[in-house]
């Protein structure tokens, strides 16, 4: 089924009522996922966005909870004020991530309140990807431009209108608000098909790196591959998928508030223990960190690859390494006797 | 191939077949148009990787001192005085290292052509031009127009220090160092550059790719990862950016050599040359000094010369 833009930018402007809506702009920075009020705020032609909007539910810095001492009373104050919230536009790649992200998030034992207050009160309209940059490589992963996992509506870019798909009954409550659906004609339908038959040019062989990393700990790999590297943040804040984060402190006088905010595996503090001592004190044992979990350790704790191909860390590493290459590098290395 | 890049894979493989060095520090083909990558060759069979011309934006001398053993390092202008304060500051060991110097004609600002041809395809460099085949369209460029900032202003574009000079040298003019952008921004009302530091610090997103591209931040702790005491929250808003970068100006006052790979790395576009610039104008202004210019130099903040301008003091 189909929706003219224009009935769709009615009852995009009419949700704004009842939902914060967050979807792609151009700001003076090219793409970013902001609050908006009306659909003609919407850029409809990109590629992505700079960054991806995993922040919408794991903010960069977040206060988790205030307190105050006086005399003998504690006071503990919840800091999480959560609206529901439309987010569209996500691309496909983004929105596998966040279904990666809910497995970090939830598990047998645990699940995040403030993560999940803000995931179950959202509603992602995914929006096919038309365009494919060199940089995409998200084929590799058995994902794929359109594909619609993770969204909760997904659309399909038409020119003026948009192919619907309603995918879980949280995009069926959205979905009802859109009028005058109407079938594809042929010449539509063509289209989609092209759409949703297009793969990534670039594409990365993963079929046994999984695998090969269970057998390359002590690697010699990981001396030479770390090199270059100039251990900053770039990968892991551009990263759909990445999650590590680091609780603190603080506190002035009597007061304060406990804060999460985003931590990376390159960072020098990131396993600095309160000893002194750091197991991971070097970029080697950071890079093997990095590739390892990605690849191998989640999936073995949950059965998938933790990279989505969407290139975010290929375009922004100041020193041009490319995860692509990192994985065939592993792919190919030489196996020692561990 | 032109003979630039054949001398220079001529002599990493002299210098380790002969065992001088450990590692030759260079650039090869990256994996992204118009990108080149840092590489390190550390044997003879590896040399053929090497490359150079308008892509080698990075600073190499950022891995000096992190590398073990000796190295060569191939050095642009920028890169040799970085490496120059480092000997200053006593970070690095002359004699472990071996400069293969060559001079630039300044790096490729990609932004500026992503920012109009999208992302970019496919590229090629000839005789002064770019041509570009971009997802939004294809263009050609004259070199000079697509030129990064930085490098319009270098006035050091041949080494200052090299163990060998590879290719020709380019001819500098002699005339005192300009500082045009920063009169810009000077002259502008407080208010208006509050905005635009606004503007730029609000991009910030705390990465650190400004700081570890940086030759001269080195520092074993940062004054952001120290926890005791704690100057900043960890809170990525502006403010907080603000102090990063300002404190980051700070700490490279009279020793950043105004390479620009702070602005190249920022994924986000910050304008933190801005900063950078304008620390650089005064301590040429105030103490007539420019960083890492000779081997011999000390830090602006290193030395006293009674025939220092000093503007700033009132003198009988």
């Amino acid at each position: 089924m189909k929706i003219s833009k224009e009935k769709f930018g009615q009852a995009f402007d009419a949700l704004v009522a009842e939902y914060q809506i967050i979807a792609p702009v151009s700001d003076a920075n090219g793409i970013a996922f902001k609050g908006v009020k009306s659909f003609s705020e919407v850029k409809q032609d990109y590629l992505n966005s700079k960054l991806p909007p995993k922040a919408f539910f794991f903010p960069q810095h977040e206060k988790l909870m205030s307190y105050k001492k006086e005399g003998k009373d504690v006071t503990v104050k919840s800091e999480l004020k959560v609206e529901n919230t439309v987010l569209f536009g996500i691309r496909p790649c983004d929105a596998k991530g966040m279904q990666l992200l809910d497995m970090v998030f939830k598990n047998d034992q645990y699940t995040d309140p403030y993560y999940f207050e803000r995931r179950d009160k959202s509603v992602i309209i995914g929006v096919a990807c038309n365009k494919i940059a060199p940089t995409c490589f998200c084929s590799s992963f058995g994902l794929s431009p359109a594909g619609s996992e993770g969204s909760d509506i997904f659309l399909i870019d038409l020119g003026d209108s948009y192919d619907v798909e309603v995918i879980t009954e949280k995009g069926k409550a959205v979905a009802a608000r859109f009028e005058a659906l109407s079938e594809l004609s042929a010449d539509e339908q063509a289209l989609v098909d092209k759409i949703k038959d297009a793969e990534t040019s670039s594409k990365v062989d993963v079929s046994t790196t999984t695998s090969k990393l269970d057998k390359m700990f002590n690697n010699p790999y990981w001396d030479t591959l770390q090199e270059k590297c100039i251990g900053c943040n770039v990968c892991s804040f551009s990263c759909p998928t990445c999650h590590c984060f680091d609780i603190s402190e603080e506190v002035r006088k009597n007061e304060g508030t406990r804060v999460r905010t985003w931590d990376a595996c390159m960072a020098p503090l990131f396993t600095l223990h309160g000893s002194g001592h750091n197991p991971r004190d070097n970029k080697k044992t950071r890079w093997r960190q990095r590739m390892m979990h990605k690849f191998n350790y989640f999936v073995h704790n949950n059965g998938s690859m933790s990279c989505v191909g969407c290139g975010r860390c290929i375009k922004g590493c100041p020193v041009n390494m490319d995860i692509r290459q990192v994985i065939d590098g592993a792919n190919k290395a030489e196996l020692v006797v561990e | 191939m032109n003979k630039i890049i054949n001398d220079i894979r001529e002599t990493a493989r002299q210098l380790l077949a002969e065992g001088k060095v450990d590692v030759v520090i260079g650039y090869e083909k990256g994996s992204l148009p118009l990108k080149a990558t840092p590489c390190f060759v550390h044997s003879s069979e590896g040399v053929d990787s090497l490359i150079w011309d308008e892509t080698c934006e990075n600073n190499l001398a950022t891995y000096v001192a992190k590398t073990p053993g000796k190295k060569a390092i191939v050095a642009k202008g920028c890169d040799s005085r970085a490496l120059a304060v480092l000997l200053q500051e006593n970070q690095i060991v002359r004699d472990d290292l071996y400069i293969i110097g060559v001079s630039c004609h300044g790096v490729i600002d990609q932004r500026k052509i992503g920012a109009e041809v999208g992302e970019i395809l496919e590229a090629s460099i000839s005789d002064g031009k770019i041509s570009v085949k971009g997802m939004e369209g294809d263009k050609e460029y004259l070199f000079t127009e697509v030129k990064d900032a930085t490098c319009q202003t270098c006035r050091y574009p041949n080494p200052v220090m090299e163990d060998l000079h590879i290719g020709d040298t380019i001819e500098v003019s002699q005339e005192a160092a300009a500082f045009a952008d920063v009169e810009a921004l000077e002259s502008k009302s407080d208010s208006e550059r509050q905005e635009y530091f606004k503007e730029q610090m609000s991009k910030c997103i705390r990465c650190y790719a400004c700081r570890n591209a940086c030759p001269l931040c080195y520092c074993q702790e940062c004054f952001v990862d120290c926890n005791s005491p704690r100057w900043l929250t960890g809170g990525v808003n502006r403010a907080e950016n603000l102090l990063f970068q300002a404190g980051r100006v700070m700490h490279l006052a009279g020793r950043c050599v105004d390479c620009g790979a702070c602005s190249r790395a920022c994924p986000q576009g910050v304008d933190i040359r801005a900063l950078n610039r304008k620390m650089t104008k005064d301590v040429y202004v105030m103490y007539n000094h420019e960083s890492g210019i000779s081997e011999e130099g000390k830090p602006a903040l290193n030395e006293y010369s009674a025939n220092d301008p000093e503007q700033f003091l009132v003198k009988e």
